[in-house]
């Protein structure tokens, strides 16, 4: 058993556990605290992969901001328990397993039966060059230098628009 | 795991140091934790679990609405932490991306710096009471 | 250098954003400025995409598209936008949200429609994508006293999410099996990977992200409600600019099937288009209120231009074109003759409202009446040569039945259109008070007007262009 393998099963252990842990809470903060330690082991998963920017990321933004952004709705809309939200309604319950379901059905298919086979690369040192961040910062610089740019205004109009529908100046 | 564990590839030696490093933090914080719970005390009186209030009763829950002022700082959060992201790849690729590089992220920095002066400007930084405000009122109340 | 000359369109709305932010920054009353600015930032975009319309290519390593038919979708969304500002110049301010930020967001929304319809990538299709939708989510609910307002906004920005996630899920998907985003390449290997389950999955989940953006049938539900709650003219930008930019998406994906005629979306299409116009033409009867009357039509219509998805060759396509530059132009006059009818509070938008509007105001009546008759898809005007090409395509590609159903539905919609134009002229008002109209909404819909009646009148000009590109 390579070092690797036991990091995968630590990571993956970790991730499955506090995915289960996270949907059984009765209380929302809970949940989004075991949300956090899910993000961590994903990114710990993401590193194993050699895909360095993308595990960085996942910590910073995901465990860190989006979760905050996560904390504050759940403060904002001051939900107690789940309990209140769920409680009698039983088709959400029914279509939340089913599309669970769907999901599950189509990575299993993904993995064990779909071929991807031939067009992943076979060349391994190439590929986990591609995860450092000095080549996604390559990438991004250069050949999606445009879709980069237009990030930017995509997140100035986000800015303006949370201003407009959330600052009191405009009243 | 087969295409990934390929022997002619090894592990890169330099994700050595975050691993003990990862895994001296699991122990150390697993030693604190672990030896006060065998180490502390336990007492079990009537306002042990009751969040400290002065001496006073506890009045009403802790978890109060939010504003949604605090709200959108958590937004600019976000704004800006990607932003941040996306330097960062910019400038650890530095010395190969040359000028248009440059000129790529001048752009998009140039657009976020426009957002956060008019977040500025128009108060959603603001905490508060605003100091300048109270002034001038009380100058035009005089 | 001729690169960026080429996407000079572009250039233009991204540095207008800019600067009108730092407008808004520097000056007080930035509402007065702002929509002159932009109108004239829009204008000269444009203009340029006229002119830039022979410089055919790619740029970026593939990532966006000049000229062509792309400057045509270009020239549609910001010539659309700024006759929804000229409009909303007296409008908004009787609407209640009177600042600069609405006009930078009408500008961001402009630049993410450009961004889609000249996209050849799928993150550009999808950054626009999202560019788009988030201005529309916040331009729905500008005015936060309203709980009209706020419930458009909301509705919209849950639903609209939710279509977003299909959209992603699906470019993961194509991503994974074609091991590519660039468009280009996806039409290149299109007939090996139309054999993949799971490309076939992800393009249809994209169709049906992009089947709620243009709101046809199955994923119309947002579509009543956010039209009525919204300004009036932002409706009329949602439902032309929004959906023309999202059609622009679709007919890249028909060009990947029109050479080799292997359209396997067609049941899909075919279903959806037969669906929406019978549902909208119907409800649309049924409706007291205009703006909702209107958004029934919207419904509609996208039955109707899905009729060209369906049959999926080149004359579809350039169908399908002509068809949004009627539309967009039609509708948006429409709803700009609401606009000045409107009262305060939401008032004045019903169907009695309009009874004897040819005494109150003749202009307005003249107005409202053309672009009901064009809406309605009868000759000379835009909207039936629209549908004309849309049907011929179908029957082309052996779809007599869809085009059938395309011309009972419409027959069906003339009712509710000429309704309005009876109500106007045949019919007394019951009161005496007169309407009065905005000389800039009157500019804006007559510039609608004007290019409602030059493409009915020569139509195969727009269309020989169109076509001209195509080949």
């Amino acid at each position: 058993m390579s070092f690797e393998f036991i990091l995968f099963i630590f990571f993956s252990l970790i991730a499955a556990v506090s995915a289960v842990i996270m949907i059984t809470r009765p209380n929302p903060v809970m949940s989004a605290i075991f949300l956090i330690i899910n993000f961590f082991s994903i990114a710990g998963l993401y590193l194993i992969l050699h895909a360095q920017f993308i595990s960085i990321v996942q910590i910073i933004v995901y465990a860190g901001a989006i979760m905050v952004l996560f904390l504050f709705v759940l403060m904002l809309l001051n939900a107690k328990s789940e309990k209140d939200i769920l409680s009698g309604k039983n088709k959400i319950k029914i279509f939340a397993v089913v599309i669970a379901g769907l999901v599950f059905a189509q990575i299993a298919y993904l993995i064990f039966f779909s071929s991807p086979g031939k067009a992943l690369s076979p060349d391994v040192a190439a590929s986990i060059k591609a995860g450092t961040v000095e080549q996604i910062g390559k990438e991004l610089y250069t050949n999606y230098l445009l879709p980069f740019e237009a990030a930017g205004f995509l997140l100035l109009a986000s800015t303006i628009g949370a201003l407009v529908l959330a600052k009191k100046h405009f009243d | 795991m087969s295409k990934i564990v390929n022997p002619s590839v090894e592990y890169p030696a330099n994700t050595w140091p975050l691993l003990f490093y990862g895994a001296a933090v699991l122990i150390l914080a697993g030693i604190m934790v672990g030896l006060s719970y065998i180490l502390g005390q336990r007492h079990e009186d009537k306002d042990t679990n009751t969040p400290f209030e002065s001496g006073m009763k506890v009045t009403g829950s802790a978890r109060l609405r939010f504003s949604v002022h605090f709200y959108l700082v958590a937004m600019f959060f976000v704004i800006f932490d990607l932003e941040a992201v996306f330097v960062v790849a910019w400038a650890i690729a530095f010395n190969e991306l040359g000028w248009t590089g440059y000129i790529g992220v001048i752009i998009f920095i140039g657009v976020l710096t426009a957002v956060l002066v008019y977040e500025w400007r128009i108060g959603a930084l603001d905490f508060g009471p605003n100091g300048k405000k109270i002034l001038k009122a009380q100058k035009e109340f005089k | 250098m001729q690169d960026f000359y080429n996407i000079l369109p572009l250039i233009l709305v991204a540095s207008g954003i800019v600067i009108s932010v730092v407008i808004e920054i520097l000056s007080d009353n930035s509402e007065k400025i702002l929509p002159w600015f932009s109108a004239l930032v829009l204008l000269s975009a444009s203009v340029y995409s006229i002119m830039l319309m022979n410089n055919t290519g790619t740029i970026f390593n593939g990532m966006l598209a000049t000229g062509g038919n792309v400057y045509i979708f270009h020239f549609i969304f910001t010539i659309g936008a700024m006759l929804i500002i000229l409009g909303s110049i007296d409008y908004i301010k009787k609407y209640g949200s009177y600042f600069g930020e609405y006009y930078i967001l009408i500008l961001n929304a402009v630049l993410g429609m450009m961004i889609m319809a000249s996209a050849r990538d799928l993150f550009m299709v999808f950054i626009g994508l999202e560019l788009m939708s988030i201005c529309f989510y916040v331009l729905a609910g500008i005015n936060r006293k309203k709980l009209n307002a706020n419930e458009a906004s909301l509705k919209y920005v849950l639903l609209g999410a939710f279509a977003s996630g299909f959209v992603v899920y699906g470019i993961a998907l194509i991503y994974g099996t074609a091991q590519t985003t660039s468009i280009d390449k996806i039409i290149a290997g299109f007939v090996p990977l139309s054999h993949n389950i799971l490309f076939i999955t992800g393009l249809f989940l994209f169709l049906v992200g992009f089947s709620f953006k243009i709101a046809a049938f199955p994923f119309h539900q947002w579509v009543p409600d956010v039209y009525q709650g919204s300004a009036t003219t932002i409706s009329g930008l949602m439902s032309t600019g929004g959906k023309a930019a999202a059609f622009s998406v679709l007919i890249i994906l028909l060009s990947a099937v029109a050479p080799s005629n292997a359209n396997v979306f067609r049941p899909y299409f075919a279903v959806i288009a037969t669906l929406s116009m019978i549902y909208g033409s119907i409800v649309a009867i049924s409706q007291n209120n205009l703006k909702r009357m209107l958004a029934y039509s919207s419904i509609a219509h996208a039955g109707y231009m899905s009729i060209g998805l369906a049959s999926g060759n080149y004359e579809s396509i350039a169908g399908i074109i002509f068809y949004l530059a009627a539309y967009t132009f039609m509708n948006i006059g429409a709803f700009i003759v609401i606009s000045m009818i409107e009262g305060e509070n939401d008032s004045k938008l019903q169907l009695s409202d309009y009874v004897g509007l040819n005494a109150k105001n003749p202009k307005l009546a003249a107005l409202m009446a053309l672009f009901m008759f064009a809406l309605s898809g009868l000759p000379p005007f835009a909207g039936f040569f629209g549908k004309y090409y849309v049907f011929i395509s179908a029957i082309e590609a052996n779809l007599t039945w869809l085009a059938i159903v395309g011309v009972i539905s419409s027959v069906i919609s003339v009712y509710f259109y000429l309704r309005v134009i009876v109500l106007m002229y045949f019919k007394e008002p019951e009161t005496s008070v007169a309407v009065h109209n905005s000389n800039y909404g009157v500019l804006a819909a007559v510039i609608s007007a004007l290019f409602v009646i030059v493409f009915g009148l020569f139509p195969g000009t727009l269309l020989d262009l169109i076509t001209s590109f195509l080949k």
